[in-house]
């Protein structure tokens, strides 16, 4: 028998950590309810003022959403780690960022893809202004996955030690921000009907960038940290 | 250099917290001979064996496979090793097929039935049991098993009897020999005496 082509190892491993993620069916709602409470509880904490609260919707959603995609990073090596299956597929016959894309996009599946369905919802509820709405999802979709792909480094690097967590989060918060700006602007520029085709083509940027060195410098950071 | 044998160790040393654990160790292991690492707890017996997977780097010295340093060679080296270590390396949310497959997916896979592969490894019935349901012993076996479903020359177990029972330690001791006959290569850790063939086991103690 001969070995997996590259796409269908990709496809597989992706298939095993959605299934994993199913069978463990708590760790999936985590983030989204995560979510959820936080931009609920702002316009109980502000009051009910709906000029403000439309004003700083994009920045309420955007870091509820950047914190919740922060919470949900450790899980992505986590559990591999503890048990030895990450030793494994280091010594695996595929190369490593293959497989490690594998596990970044079943990571944004579980984390980020859910706050692309609940946003609209939440969007409704701060009363942000319709023609913001379209470029609000288009700013989660095109920014989410960067925030997985950043954070997959952050988490290789930070995976041998007992107290990561903040060390994690000093690593890939001052990363985030800059996907933070630019989504936050768009959205705004879009309430007030300006072009937004400056901030989503940066957004682009971002995630081509992170598309194309985060695989490899996960990889090489899970390396180490083995060691 | 003359680099005959298949896996070459040259000067290896490896230091962990200033405490050196070896140095300029060197030897060579050929096709059917299989390489038993002895030495006290916290000689280096785990230690020696990542460097050998690539896992862990070496202080000083270099490794090659078929004449070639296992660092640049990457995932060919890979493709020709085995690694049962410490940890299982199974999933306990999956189902003893399902991490057969995954070990399958991610290796070399042999020609053999993942049915016949679990009813040698005495797991027959447990196929769609999910891993965390079974007992620490049968664990083992499952992790073992990984090296029946895929093809490498080159196996490195780390204490791979582990709360094995007295039949199933009988039983791996038998493929590992099998293995040796086929012209493979084991290095392993152990403290339980391995019986074998004079000129085919080579001993090495890190303690001395």
């Amino acid at each position: 028998m001969n070995r997996l082509s590259l796409t269908q190892a990709f496809i597989f491993l992706l298939r095993r950590d959605l299934t994993l993620v199913f069978r463990n069916r708590g760790e999936l709602a985590n983030p989204l309810l995560f979510f959820i409470l936080v931009i609920t509880l702002f316009p109980l904490a502000i009051g009910a003022i709906p000029e403000l609260l439309a004003r700083i919707a994009p920045g309420i959603i955007w870091v509820a959403a950047l914190l919740a995609a922060m919470l949900s990073l450790d899980s992505i090596f986590r559990s591999d780690f503890d048990d030895g299956s990450l030793e494994q597929l280091l010594l695996s016959a595929h190369p490593m960022p293959v497989l490690v894309l594998a596990k970044v996009c079943a990571h944004w599946l579980v984390t980020g893809l859910p706050l692309l369905i609940m946003a609209p919802v939440l969007a409704e509820m701060l009363g942000m202004a319709s023609e913001a709405q379209g470029i609000l999802l288009l700013t989660i979709l095109i920014g989410t996955p960067v925030l997985s792909l950043i954070g997959a480094i952050g988490v290789a690097l930070t995976i041998g030690l007992r107290k990561g967590g903040i060390i994690l989060s000093l690593l890939v918060l001052p990363l985030y921000v800059p996907v933070l700006i630019f989504a936050a602007s768009a959205i705004e520029n879009a309430a007030l009907g300006l072009d937004v085709s400056a901030q989503i083509n940066m957004l682009l940027a971002f995630l081509f960038l992170a598309l194309s060195l985060s695989p490899w410098a996960t990889a090489a950071a899970l390396k180490m940290s083995m060691s | 250099m003359s680099n005959t044998a298949l896996l070459q160790i040259n000067d290896l040393s490896c230091i962990r917290d200033d405490r050196v654990l070896f140095e300029h160790l060197s030897l060579s292991l050929d096709g059917g001979q299989m390489l038993l690492v002895e030495g006290r707890n916290g000689s280096g017996k785990t230690s020696l064996l990542r460097i050998l997977t690539g896992l862990k780097l070496a202080d000083a010295g270099d490794i090659f496979w078929q004449g070639q340093s296992i660092t640049r060679l990457g995932a060919d080296y890979y493709e020709a090793v085995n690694y049962v270590g410490h940890h299982d390396g199974i999933k306990r949310e999956l189902t003893c097929l399902e991490n057969l497959r995954l070990v399958q997916a991610m290796g070399k896979p042999a020609p053999i039935e993942l049915d016949d592969a679990l009813e040698q490894v005495l797991l027959y019935r447990y196929g769609d049991t999910p891993v965390g349901n079974l007992s620490a012993g049968q664990k083992r076996r499952l992790a073992l098993a990984r090296l029946l479903v895929t093809e490498s020359k080159l196996w490195i177990l780390d204490e791979p009897f582990t709360s094995l029972d007295k039949k199933s330690m009988d039983y791996f001791q038998g493929v590992f020999e099998q293995h040796i006959q086929n012209q493979g290569m084991v290095v392993m850790t152990s403290h339980h005496e391995m019986v074998m063939p004079g000129p085919s086991l080579k001993r090495l103690n890190l303690s001395e």
